[in-house]
């Protein structure tokens, strides 16, 4: 950022003389800061893949999950301030329920994207909050196929055929604009999918990680389902084989 | 022998509920004035205004009939059929009753349909939010059947009951459950349930197959349960030949049907 | 069909005072819907009684709601025509919303919803019918307790409780488009010749991807069947 606020940051409800909002900005900060996490939408289906940032060694394996179920056929990957991204999750599954109780099926994507866009963005023009500190992408598989859309702190949201939030989301881009998603299964997705984690993985600057994954496809029935341990670790297997592969060939140019 | 002294129990104090119930009469009575009970008229045959003259402030219209119900060795299996009744007449024939509540539960529904559908929308969503939490923990059917308990009594206090007889069937830590709950709440665990007509045709044919084997496997449970569902289907006016079977044991759940009964007539030959 | 006492009224004056001056306006009907392959054929009588005394011998009982989703209501003329407002009014604001049109399991919750919760105070059987771009032609029945089903053929109101066995006998899977129309004309036509709550003429409404078409058959060009 160019400057600091200068006065001007010191409210979400107040533009600065340049027509910005800096709490929006501070708060897409908090997101740039979290882990990496990709969402993949194939042929057939959604993959999210999460690297989860592991910051002491005392933490129990498998706790404070950024990934999560909204409603049956929805799935959520957040980015960001975890606490901030349970509440987005817990709006999402209200808005579900409500759709459910209401129509008698699952509520489509878009519109549950509309509703929870609308509640993020409502956190950026009062004074009296912050806005919500995280991205979220979430993603099903319906009738016309799968669908895919992610959501950013000023309430701003795109559907999407691959997308990437967090630390590495540049690299990741890029890495996910050389695959050919439309064509690819979720079978593939999930091992690019880990593939691209542990690649962009900064092991100086942060040690450990976690990888978590899940998937939402014509396989699972249209369910969102945390991707099974076998077909994780296999993909996980692979991936480290790539990078070693990878830094072989890179002696081999030296 | 428990099993009995427990329905004893039950019967008494139902005996007892409807005395109380009784006095409330009057204030019933003015409540449901001119307007409510003039459209009650108007369904037929479902008004009840019972013994003690006393208006009840619901009537069941689409209504299902029994659910029976027997445990076996590593499992249970319930039963019921697929007629939704509309008064005496046979409207609607694919009504299914047997949910598949989760892993571990299965639940089947007698009386009111209406009730039954808008209780189903309130378990699955339960089951949702449960699932949402990811915790690798899941309702279990002694869970659900204490909970239904709450929600029927609840709504009986109100004079506004849910119009139900539902038999939760399932797994508790590896070993086979199974509880009723009626309209007023009252409730009961027991290997042997039938609700309906089926708790006086069917749950003496059930006991004595139970008592004489009490290790029974699937196939014989199923085997009997048939049998109580064909003899319903002689006896009770409100029964279909179309019938489904809900089987839950370790190897999962299976629900089966509808399937066709088998009856057999040629006792007529020897009349007349 | 209904009849709703009027509250002042009391019970030993009812047989000084003409029906029609205290009875509920009601279509005691003879309704019908049926899917067929790429559409469903509605249908209703057109009578609508105040006691014995016909209020009107040329009512519309099919009601539109989107589109593609009608509705056949019996019961209650007032009760009904409130609840598919509100329905209509639901729908449109929720397809604005969707950006595409509503399904027809959606609209059936939504009188679902309506029918149950106020099912005390309401007299309303109410057949939905119509398609959409998920699952083709679609009837769900809605009768007075206020339970949803989808059926493949569905009949309601007073008239229908004397056709039921022909429809039993005569329906099959998979008709034509045409061959539902004759189903749904002839089925309501024996239900009005006994149902004296319904009459008039049969109004008929083939809903498709296409969009709906109307379709009346006058009460002199009704079918006939044997009348001794």
């Amino acid at each position: 950022m160019s400057s600091i606020g200068t006065g001007y940051d010191l409210s979400a409800s107040q533009f600065s003389p340049d027509g910005r909002v800096f709490q929006v900005e501070y708060a897409q900060k908090a997101v740039e800061n979290s882990g990496t996490v990709i969402g993949l939408r194939g042929k057939d289906g959604v993959v999210f893949a999460v690297e989860k940032l592991v910051t002491s060694k005392l933490y129990e394996p498998g706790a404070n999950k950024r990934l999560f179920n909204i409603d049956n056929h929805v799935g959520m990957a957040v980015s960001g301030l975890s606490s901030d991204a349970r509440q987005i999750a817990e709006t999402a599954r209200t808005e579900a329920a409500s759709y459910r109780a209401q129509y008698g099926i699952g509520i489509p994507l878009k519109y549950l994207n509309d509703r929870v866009s609308m509640y993020m963005h409502a956190y950026t023009l009062y004074s009296a909050v912050r806005p919500y500190g995280c991205s979220v992408i979430i993603g099903a598989y319906e009738a016309d196929g799968p669908v895919m859309y992610m959501i950013d702190p000023s309430g701003v949201s795109y559907g999407y055929y691959g997308c990437a939030i967090g630390k590495a989301k540049q690299s990741a881009k890029t890495e996910i604009e050389k695959l050919k998603l439309a064509d690819m299964s979720c079978k593939d997705l999930i091992r690019e999918a880990a593939r691209i984690i542990y690649l962009l993985h900064d092991e100086l600057k942060d040690k450990q990680f976690e990888l978590e994954m899940s998937w939402v496809g014509n396989h699972t029935n249209g369910r969102h389902e945390r991707v099974p341990f076998e077909i994780k670790a296999e993909a996980e297997t692979k991936a480290r084989q790539a990078m070693d592969e990878d830094s072989d060939s890179d002696t081999e140019d030296m | 022998m428990i099993a009995q002294n427990t329905l004893k129990a039950q019967v008494s104090q139902n005996m007892a509920f409807l005395g109380e119930a009784n006095r409330y009469s009057p204030f019933l009575a003015a409540q449901n004035d001119s307007f409510h009970s003039a459209s009650y008229d108007l369904s037929a045959n479902t008004l009840v205004p019972d013994i003690y003259g006393s208006q009840r402030s619901q009537a069941p219209l689409t209504t299902a009939t029994s659910v029976v119900g027997l445990q076996f060795k590593d499992g249970v299996v319930i039963a019921a059929d697929v007629l939704g009744s509309y008064g005496s007449l046979a409207r609607f024939r694919n009504c299914q009753r047997i949910m598949k509540v989760n892993d571990n539960i299965i639940l089947g529904a007698g009386g009111d349909y209406a009730d039954f559908q808008y209780l189903k929308n309130i378990i699955e969503q339960k089951i949702l939010e449960e699932e949402c939490l990811d915790d690798g923990f899941s309702l279990k059917p002694k869970s659900l059947h204490c909970w239904l308990t709450r929600v029927m009594y609840n709504r009986r206090s109100k004079f506004d009951p849910f119009w139900n007889n539902f038999i939760i069937a399932g797994l508790e830590y590896g070993q086979p459950f199974m509880g009723t709950v009626d309209k007023l709440g009252t409730a009961y665990i027991d290997p042997v349930i039938a609700t309906g007509y089926g708790a006086y045709m069917a749950t003496p044919l059930l006991r004595k197959a139970l008592e004489s084997k009490p290790d029974l496997n699937k196939e014989e449970a199923i085997d009997i349960l048939t049998k109580a569902m064909q003899v319903l289907f002689y006896r009770d006016a409100r029964s279909f030949p179309k019938y489904q079977i809900g089987i839950i044991s370790k190897e999962g759940i299976e629900i089966r049907g509808p399937l066709t009964l088998e009856s057999n007539w040629e006792l007529a030959h020897m009349i007349g | 069909m209904a009849f709703v006492e009027a509250p002042f009224q009391s019970k030993t004056m009812d047989s000084m005072v003409p029906d029609w001056l205290s009875a509920e306006h009601s279509t005691g009907t003879s309704i019908m819907a049926c899917e067929f392959e790429g559409g469903v054929v509605i249908g209703a009588d057109s009578r609508t009684t105040t006691g014995a005394y016909i209020a009107n011998r040329v009512t519309d009982k099919l009601t539109k709601v989107t589109d593609h989703i009608y509705c056949c209501r019996s019961g209650s003329a007032a009760d009904t025509q409130a609840i598919s407002d509100i329905v209509s009014y639901h729908l449109a604001f929720h397809q604005m919303e969707l950006g595409e049109p509503p399904l027809v399991e959606t609209s059936a919750n939504v009188f679902r919803e309506l029918c149950y919760n106020y099912r005390d105070s309401l007299m309303a059987g109410i057949l939905v019918a119509g398609w959409d771009r998920r699952k083709g032609g679609q009837v769900y029945s809605i009768p007075l307790g206020g339970m949803c089903v989808r059926q493949p053929i569905a009949i309601g109101g007073s008239g229908s409780s004397y056709v039921y066995g022909y429809v039993d006998a005569h329906y099959k899977p998979n008709m034509t488009k045409d061959q539902t129309i004759e189903l749904v004309s002839n089925t309501l036509s024996l239900a009005m010749s006994r149902d004296g709550s319904s009459g008039g003429v049969v109004r008929l409404g083939v809903i498709t991807k296409e969009g709906v078409e109307r379709r009346v058959i006058l009460g002199n060009k009704l079918p006939q069947f044997y009348e001794g």
